[in-house]
């Protein structure tokens, strides 16, 4: 058989958690990366630390990855429970490489090669390395040679020292040399790429853009599936200069960046649907002291406790509303790892020029999710632009120098044309006020307790709002993908733009239907005449992880368009392409308006 | 970068032209007369005019509460946040520019009831703030219902029948906690107050002073006639603030004497911000930093992780 023209494979790891999943996992994902294969990562676990059961799944390929895709081509089940809940699932051309000693495949479908391997011979007996064997036999399978092995198992073990690299390479070597002599190798050989590649986390893109945007205060409590921007921050903050704290609550969390912020740093937190319920008063605070923030919240599945390992969509409302009262915010749904490192800075810029919180939703499926990424696209080179923002020494640049004490005719909350008032922080001499969270009068005074003013509470209320007119000018409308006229246009929000891309694709490619897709990011604020003007007379399907329609219902209630379909999926785990295929044709042939894909991975 | 405002300046007066009314706010405070709250606030504007604080380099955070409209009332930096959540914002504010003087007011509901957790945790830290706890036993601002130090039994609008609770006692537990000063002032003692302001100010490290501020309006039990025959200076009594469990003792004493003063002082503990180097990198403090964002040698090496 020839090269196809495109090879796209995706290899599949099940176990128990402390199996070293995640270990092989992350070599593979080096592997083809430094081949300069795409890839898209995405971990099927529970919130437990060992047993249970993990599922992760690498989707590599010569052309970009979007998302984990719909099959499996090299199964590995380091367990029984894994062989029996995957096996049924692969296709003809698939392989599943296991321990022959310990695990009985079932009935496997034609064509599916079963590649059973004596481990404990191969391992000498070292239980915890079974799955750099399989790691051996799965390079051995996909064409690729077996040095990179070598380099990045050192790289993986070599903080456990020389000895275990050493073993680990051997075993992975006999892995290797084992399937050589036993199994039949794919018909094709992975590719080299034009380039290598990185390997990046959402999470770690979102502490990246932090740095770039130049955050100098994070503080966080440890909250799944964002703890990983926590992580990183704290690993690097001593080296870039960030102030790094560990808070004793959400609560704590939001206060301490909002008093960071309002010294003049720009600053910024991570949390995940239950802890931003629990900063949300102190976000109407920001907006009430007009300080800017940015806090990301890496929706899971809620309510409450929820699925803490499983992904949503359902906070979008929750963000929407977040601290009582009415008052100006900014949200943003990034759709990848690469558009959430663009999109901090962006937000930053957005934030300090209107002085308000900025909020992220981006969640576990693209903050714990991991893609290849092309090192010159994470350009760290940003525009930083801090408004109308008064430092010691003038502006940011030094240039004009300011002076004075003990004056009292700054207007810290000025009612200007814009609503932006020129924002002077402590410390800086001429320009004593005080922030409060009661209503008050442009110099700061409280206006709540012994005259509250009706005039000027209005006159407040309207120069903070009055913020917002401009800021629809400062963002990118949406773009239709596809062509213009087509038989269906999917709409989506934020990180679920890969699948519902691919599924375009495949609605083409496939089975003949011209589809197009409006993916938004930008939901505060919200091109409404833009998008209105898109959806006019389409015939639209909106595509959301959540129960009740979040999105279709913020979309109706901003354009006043009532999509036709909907294709909803809200069991924790996201979106294949196929889903949203078959829910596209079953709806296009009149069966249904509503599609809820059942997972079938995990029978 | 964007354009930055030319700052407006009119210059009333010019640095080191101190005098006490420096110190004083835009607008007189609209507490009931008599709040012992007016002595506390007197004692802190003192305060600052004895130890020469430049008002633009003093913040001054509150939570909410009828104490904790303070900040509107001294002329120098204020922030006047949310119910119970005036420590996290200070913190915030400490570590943001560590050369600013940070000081805390507010009530005991504020501090002990709704902010408890962050009491307690800002205290483990040791964050360089001074916390003036303006204690009245009482909630005045929702007009009288019990609150974390009404003494068991006190009849209030939500305790009808008596109190049925223990309350807390701010000192010892901030002692256990890790506070690093700890003192205890009286609206009616205000130069003894100056006093234990002005060591809490220049302490560094956490320091906390919690000051019976009595609510003449609907506190009736605990009133500067309850305390006045009361409280005992410790100062005046040889009391040794460095001896650990002395200071508890004392600070558990209630009844027919109540000790004032400073229970517990160290000085041997590091504050938090003297423990994170990025503050010591020599470029002052966080906030004024000039160069934001990764020079490209150090932007190559966090990608080169990537690879």
């Amino acid at each position: 058989m020839a090269q196809p023209t495109k090879i796209d494979f995706a290899v599949g790891i099940g176990g128990e958690n402390g199996q070293g999943i995640a270990s092989t996992g992350d070599i593979l994902a080096r592997i083809f990366a430094r081949r300069g294969l795409h890839l898209n990562a995405y971990n099927a676990y529970q919130s437990i630390i060992r047993g249970g059961h993990t599922f992760l799944t690498i989707r590599a390929s010569d052309a970009p990855v979007r998302n984990m895709g719909d099959k499996i081509d090299v199964f590995i089940p380091l367990n029984q429970d894994t062989m029996d809940r995957h096996l049924h699932l692969l296709k003809s051309g698939a392989c599943a490489i296991y321990d022959s000693e310990k695990i009985t495949p079932g009935q496997a479908a034609d064509g599916v090669q079963l590649c059973p391997m004596p481990m404990k011979e191969l391992t000498q007996g070292n239980k915890l390395a079974i799955n750099t064997a399989a790691l051996g036999a799965t390079l051995q399978l996909l064409g690729i040679e077996s040095e990179p092995l070598e380099s990045v198992v050192t790289r993986q073990f070599k903080k456990k020292g020389d000895a275990v690299v050493a073993q680990n390479i051997a075993i992975a070597r006999a892995g290797y040399d084992y399937a050589a002599q036993n199994f039949k190798a794919f018909p094709w050989k992975t590719p080299m790429g034009a380039k290598p590649l990185g390997v990046i986390t959402g999470n770690q893109a979102t502490a990246m853009g932090g740095a770039a945007a130049g955050v100098k205060f994070y503080a966080a409590y440890p909250m799944s599936p964002s703890t990983g921007v926590l992580m990183w921050m704290a690993a690097h903050a001593r080296q870039l200069g960030i102030m790094v704290r560990q808070v004793e609550d959400e609560i704590g969390v939001m206060n301490m960046v909002i008093g960071a912020a309002h010294t003049g740093c720009r600053s910024m937190c991570a949390t995940s649907g239950g802890g931003f319920a629990l900063m949300s008063e102190a976000i109407g605070m920001a907006g009430m002291i007009e300080t800017p923030i940015v806090c990301i919240d890496v929706q899971r599945a809620g309510p409450a406790t929820g699925v803490p390992t499983k992904t949503e969509q359902g906070d979008l409302w929750q963000v929407l509303g977040a601290g009582q009262g009415d008052y100006p915010k900014l949200v943003v749904a990034p759709s990848s790892q690469l558009d959430l490192f663009r999109t901090i800075p962006e937000l930053f810029n957005l934030c300090d020029k209107y002085q308000c919180p900025g909020l992220v939703l981006a969640d576990l499926l693209i903050s714990e999710g991991t893609s290849s990424i092309d090192p010159d696209e994470l350009d760290f080179n940003v525009k930083i632009d801090r408004g109308e923002l008064i430092l010691p020494n003038g502006n940011i640049d030094g240039a004009n120098a300011a002076s004075g004490y003990n004056d009292k005719a700054y207007l810290r909350f000025k009612n200007t044309e814009s609503g932006i008032s020129p924002r002077a922080v402590p410390g800086v001499p001429g320009h004593i006020f005080t922030a409060a969270t009661d209503e008050h009068d442009e110099d700061g005074t409280i206006i709540s307790d012994e005259f509250t003013n009706p005039h000027k509470r209005r006159m407040m209320v309207e120069k903070r709002g009055r913020k917002m007119q401009a800021a629809i000018d400062d963002i990118a409308p949406p773009k239709l993908f596809g062509p213009e006229n087509a038989a269906v246009t999917l709409v989506g929000w934020g990180s679920t733009e890969g699948v519902i891309r691919e599924a375009v694709e495949k609605l083409a490619g496939e089975e003949g239907i011209v589809a197009n897709q409006l993916q938004i990011r930008w939901i505060v604020p919200f091109h409404a005449a833009e998008i209105s003007r898109i959806l006019w007379q389409k015939n639209v399907i909106v595509v959301e992880n959540t129960y009740s329609g979040q999105f279709a219902r913020y979309l109706r209630s901003e354009t006043g368009f009532d999509a036709q379909g909907h294709i909803r999926k809200y069991d924790g785990e996201p979106f294949m392409p196929h889903h949203i295929v078959e829910a596209v044709k079953d709806q296009l042939a009149g069966k249904t308006r509503l599609s809820v894909p059942v997972h079938e991975v995990l029978a | 970068m964007s354009a930055t405002t030319e700052p407006a300046v009119t210059t009333t007066e010019k640095p080191g032209q101190l005098t006490k009314d420096t110190y004083r706010g835009r607008i007189h405070p609209d507490w009931c007369p008599g709040c012992g709250d007016f002595s506390v606030l007197a004692a802190l504007q003192t305060a600052m005019f004895e130890l020469g604080l430049q008002p633009h380099q003093v913040c001054v955070v509150s939570g909410i509460g009828c104490s904790s409209n303070l900040p509107g009332y001294v002329n120098t930096y204020g922030m006047h946040t949310l119910h119970g959540r005036s420590l996290a914002v200070a913190t915030g504010v400490k570590l943001g520019n560590h050369e600013l003087k940070v000081i805390c007011t507010g009530g005991d509901g504020d501090g002990f009831g709704i902010g408890g957790n962050h009491f307690v945790h800002t205290m483990r830290r040791n964050v360089d703030l001074t916390y003036i706890v303006m204690d009245n036993q009482i909630y005045g601002l929702t007009t009288g219902q019990c609150s974390p130090t009404s003494v068991k039994g006190m009849k209030t609008k939500s305790t009808p029948h008596g109190s049925v609770e223990n309350p807390i006692n701010p000192i010892p537990m901030a002692i256990v906690c890790g506070a690093t000063y700890v003192a205890r002032a009286f609206s009616g003692k205000q130069k003894h107050m100056v006093e234990m302001f002005k060591g809490a100010i220049q302490h560094k490290g956490f320091a906390l002073v919690d000051v019976f501020s009595p609510c003449v309006t609907y506190n009736k039990d605990n009133t500067y006639q309850w305390f006045n025959p009361r409280v005992k200076i410790l100062e005046e009594q040889g009391h040794d603030p460095t001896d650990l469990h002395k200071a508890i003792d004392r600070g558990y004493q209630w009844g027919e004497e109540i000790p004032i003063g400073l229970f517990w002082r160290r000085t041997d503990l590091e504050t938090l911000e003297e423990q994170e180097p990025v503050l010591h990198t020599g470029e002052g403090p966080l906030a004024f930093r000039s160069n934001l964002g990764i020079p490209s040698e150090q932007a190559k090496a966090l990608i080169n992780e990537l690879l």
